[in-house]
C-alpha cells in the first residue's frame, strides 16, 4: 500500500514527439484513480512511466515516500494488467500467477498459499492447470487480474483491460474489478477510453487532452462542473450540448464565452421555451428516448422519457443555473 | 478448403504436368537409377556389369573410411548447425531490439544468402588461403599458424565457418520474424513480475521461439548434410586426409573421380533414407506443434 506522486511529469519520445507534458497528480494510498481521455492522449504514456517501462523525460514519480525514476519495474512493488492480459502462452495458469513470486524467490508454501487465494477470489481455481490458449476472454481476463493480486503489490496499474471483451462481460468484469479494489484497498491507477467506465470506476477522474490534465475531481464532480469545453464534451452520454455563444446574443453574461453548454436531461420541452427546435431524429433507448434536432445553425441533443409526446418541432426550455459557460479564448470555465 | 471442380478431366493433369515432369526427370528418375546402381558392380574397365546383391552396402559398413566419413558428417554438420543458429540468433536479438531500424538490418543480412555456395567457399578459400588470405596473416599475429592445407582441424574449421555464414542470414530472417512475433507486453510482463534480462530470454523468449528453432534445426542439419557440396568442393575437396570427408562430397568422390559407380550409388541410397528420416522426424514434430 502507497501513495503515488506524479509531480510535474513529461514524456518525450526519441522521435520529439512531446506525448505527456506538465502531469501533476497526488494518488492518496488506497485511492483508484481513473485517467481517461481520447485516443493518443498520451493515458498509455503516463501509465508505462509509473510502471517503469518507458523512460521519464520530465519530472518525478514517487512511490511511497521512494523516487522511482530510475527504478526497475520489477523493484517499484506495483503489478500491472495489460489491453491484451499479456499472459505467458506455454505456462499454465498456476505457472502464470506463480512467475512473480518465484522470480522475487517467496518460499513454496507461501506461492500456494497466495495462488489458492487468488484463484478463489476470483475462481479461477477450475482452470489453474490449463494453458491461456484454452480460456475464454473472460477467464484470461481473471487469471491477468490473478497475477497481479497475488504479488500483493503497493499499486495496481492497469491499461485498458476490458477493451478486449465484449460489451456484456465488460460491464460484469467492471463492477468485479470495483469491488475486488474495495475489498482490497490497493492504490490503483486505471487507464480508459471510456468515459462511462471512467465513471463507474473512478474515486478520482483525471481527463486527459493532449498529453495535458484537463481536469482532476470525483465523478460527479466532474460531471456538474467540467472544467472546460473538452471535458464537457468529453464527459456523459449522450454528451453535453455545446452552442456558439454568438448563435444566443440576448443572453446575460456571456460576453466572453466562446461555448454555452447544457445537458440534455437539463432541456424540457415547453410550449413557450426560448428555443425552437427542429427535430432531425430520435433514439430510442428503451427507458428514455433521445431526440436530436436544430436551432439555428447548431445541433442539440434532449433526453425524454420514452412516453414524451414527439412532434417534428419543439419549444425548449431550461434553468439558468443549468448553463455552463466556456471563455472563448481558452475553452475554460467561466464561473 | 475451396474444392475446385473441373469439367474437363485433362486439365488438372495438364497443369499438374509441368511439376510432375520436373520430380520425374530431376528426382524420381536419378533416385530408381542410383537405387538400381546400388545393387550392381562394374568391372575395372567398364565393360561388364554385375548383379551383386547387397554386396555395395556390405562392403561400405565394413570399410573404415565410410566410417571416418559418418564421423566427420557428424561433427560437421553438429557444428554448422550450432554455428549458423547460435549466430543467427545473437544478431536477430541484437535487431529485435532496435525494433525501428529492422528493415535496413534485415536487407543488410539477406545478401551472404543470395551469394552462390561454390562463391561463398571460394570466398573463404581466398580469405583462408595459407599464402594470400588475410586470416592466416591475422591469426599469425595472435600467434595461431594457420593452415588449413595440412591441418585436419584448421580444414574443418574453415568449411565449417564458410557453411554456417552461408546460413546465417537465412536462420537469421526466422529468428527475427519469431521474435517479433512475440507480443512486447509478453517480456514488459516478465519484467514487472521480477525477470532480469537473461531470465526473460530462458523463461519467455526461447521457449517462445521454439517452433521456430526447431524448424530451423532440422533445415540446418539437412542444409549442412546434403547442400554443402559445393562449399566442399571449393575449400578443401574433403582433406587433407580424409577430413573433410562429409558423405555427400565421398558419394560425387567416390562414383566421379574414384569411378566406383556401385559403392557411390550405395552412398546415395543411405543419404536418401537419411533424408526420409529428417523428414518424417519434422512432419511428425509440426503436427505436435513443438512446446506450448
Ligand atoms: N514508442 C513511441 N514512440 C513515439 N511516439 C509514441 C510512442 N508511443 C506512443 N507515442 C505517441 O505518444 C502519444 C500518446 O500515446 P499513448 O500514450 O499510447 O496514448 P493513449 O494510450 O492515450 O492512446 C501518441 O501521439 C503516440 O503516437
Ligand atoms: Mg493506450
Amino acid at each position: 500500500m502507497a501513495s503515488i506522486t506524479l509531480d510535474n511529469l513529461g514524456k518525450v519520445y526519441p522521435g520529439g514527439t512531446r506525448a505527456v507534458g506538465g502531469v501533476n497528480i497526488d494518488i492518496a494510498d488506497g485511492e483508484f484513480i481513473v485517467l481517461v481521455g481520447p485516443s493518443g492522449c498520451g493515458k498509455s504514456t503516463l501509465l508505462r512511466m509509473v510502471a517503469g517501462l518507458e523512460s521519464i523525460s520530465e519530472g518525478e514519480v514517487r512511490i511511497g515516500d521512494r523516487v522511482v525514476n530510475k527504478v526497475e519495474p520489477a523493484d517499484r512493488d506495483i503489478a500491472m494488467v495489460f489491453q491484451n492480459y499479456a499472459l505467458y502462452p506455454h505456462m499454465s495458469v498456476r505457472q502464470n500467477l506463480a512467475y512473480g513470486l518465484k522470480n522475487r524467490k517467496t518460499p513454496k508454501d507461501e506461492i500456494e498459499k497466495r495462488v489458492a487465494q487468488a484463484s478463489e477470489i476470483l475462481q479461477i481455481g477450475p482452470f489453474l492447470d490449463r494453458k491461456p490458449a484454452a480460456l475464454s476472454g473472460g477467464q484470461r481476463q481473471r487469471v491477468a487480474m490473478g497475477r497481479a493480486i497475488v504479488r500483493e503489490p503497493a499499486a495496481f496499474l492497469f491499461d485498458e483491460p476490458l477493451s478486449n471483451l465484449d460489451a456484456k462481460l465488460r460491464v460484469a468484469m467492471r463492477l468485479e474489478i470495483k469491488e475486488l479494489q474495495k475489498r482490497l484497498r490497493t492504490t490503483s491507477l486505471y487507464v480508459t477510453h471510456d468515459q462511462l467506465e471512467a465513471m463507474t470506476l473512478a474515486d478520482r477522474l483525471v481527463v486527459l487532452n493532449g498529453g495535458q490534465v484537463e481536469q482532476i475531481g470525483t465523478p460527479l464532480d466532474v460531471y456538474r462542473r467540467p472544467a472546460s469545453a473538452f471535458v464537457a464534451s468529453f464527459i456523459g452520454s449522450p454528451a453535453m450540448n455545446l452552442i456558439s455563444a454568438s448563435a444566443v446574443p440576448h443572453l446575460p453574461g456571456t460576453a466572453h464565452a466562446g461555448q454555452i453548454g447544457i445537458r440534455p436531461e437539463d432541456l424540457s420541452v415547453t410550449p413557450d421555451g426560448p428555443i425552437a427546435m427542429n427535430v432531425l431524429a430520435v433514439e430510442e433507448l428503451g427507458a428514455q428516448r433521445l431526440v436530436h434536432g436544430k436551432t439555428g445553425g447548431e445541433r442539440i441533443t434532449i433526453t425524454l422519457p420514452s412516453d414524451a409526446p414527439l412532434s417534428d418541432s419543439m419549444n425548449l426550455s431550461f434553468r439558468p443555473d443549468a448553463l455552463h459557460l466556456f471563455h472563448k479564448d481558452s475553452g475554460k470555465r467561466m464561473d | 478448403m475451396k474444392r475446385t471442380i473441373f469439367s474437363n478431366q485433362l486439365l488438372p493433369w495438364l497443369l499438374l504436368a509441368p511439376q510432375l515432369i520436373i520430380t520425374f526427370v530431376f528426382f524420381l528418375w536419378p533416385a530408381a537409377q542410383a537405387v538400381r546402381q546400388s545393387f550392381l558392380r562394374e568391372d575395372a574397365f567398364g565393360t561388364r556389369t554385375s548383379f551383386v546383391g547387397l554386396e555395395n552396402f556390405a562392403y561400405l559398413l565394413q570399410s573404415p573410411e565410410y566410417f571416418n566419413s559418418l564421423k566427420v558428417t557428424a561433427i560437421f554438420a553438429v557444428s554448422v548447425t550450432v554455428l549458423s543458429m547460435g549466430m543467427a540468433l545473437l544478431l536477430a536479438i541484437a535487431v529485435d531490439r532496435m525494433i525501428r531500424s529492422t528493415r535496413v538490418y534485415t536487407t543488410l543480412l539477406v545478401w551472404p544468402y543470395a551469394v552462390a555456395p561454390a562463391v561463398a567457399g571460394i570466398l573463404w578459400w581466398f580469405i583462408f588461403n595459407p599464402t594470400i588470405g588475410i586470416m592466416p596473416y591475422v591469426l599469425a599475429q595472435v600467434g595461431y599458424d594457420w593452415n588449413h592445407i595440412s591441418s585436419k582441424t584448421d580444414a574443418m574449421m574453415l568449411v565449417v565457418i564458410a557453411s554456417a555464414w552461408k546460413q546465417i542470414s537465412y536462420n537469421f530472417l526466422f529468428f527475427l520474424a519469431g521474435l517479433q512475433s512475440i507480443p512486447g507486453s509478453l517480456r514488459e510482463a516478465a519484467a514487472i513480475d521480477g525477470a532480469g534480462p537473461v531470465r526473460r530470454f530462458f523463461d519467455i523468449t526461447f521457449p517462445l521461439l521454439s517452433p521456430t528453432t526447431f524448424f530451423l534445426l532440422v533445415v540446418n542439419i539437412v542444409y549442412a548434410m546434403f547442400d554443402t557440396f559445393g562449399v566442399i568442393d571449393a575449400t578443401t575437396e574433403g582433406g587433407p586426409a580424409q577430413a573433410t570427408n562429409i558423405m555427400v562430397y565421398k558419394v560425387y568422390f567416390d562414383g566421379f573421380i574414384g569411378q566406383n559407380i556401385g559403392s557411390s550409388a550405395a552412398q546415395s541410397v543411405v543419404l536418401m533414407i537419411l533424408v526420409l528420416i529428417l523428414t518424417v522426424v519434422q512432419f511428425r514434430f509440426v503436427e505436435k506443434k513443438v512446446a506450448y
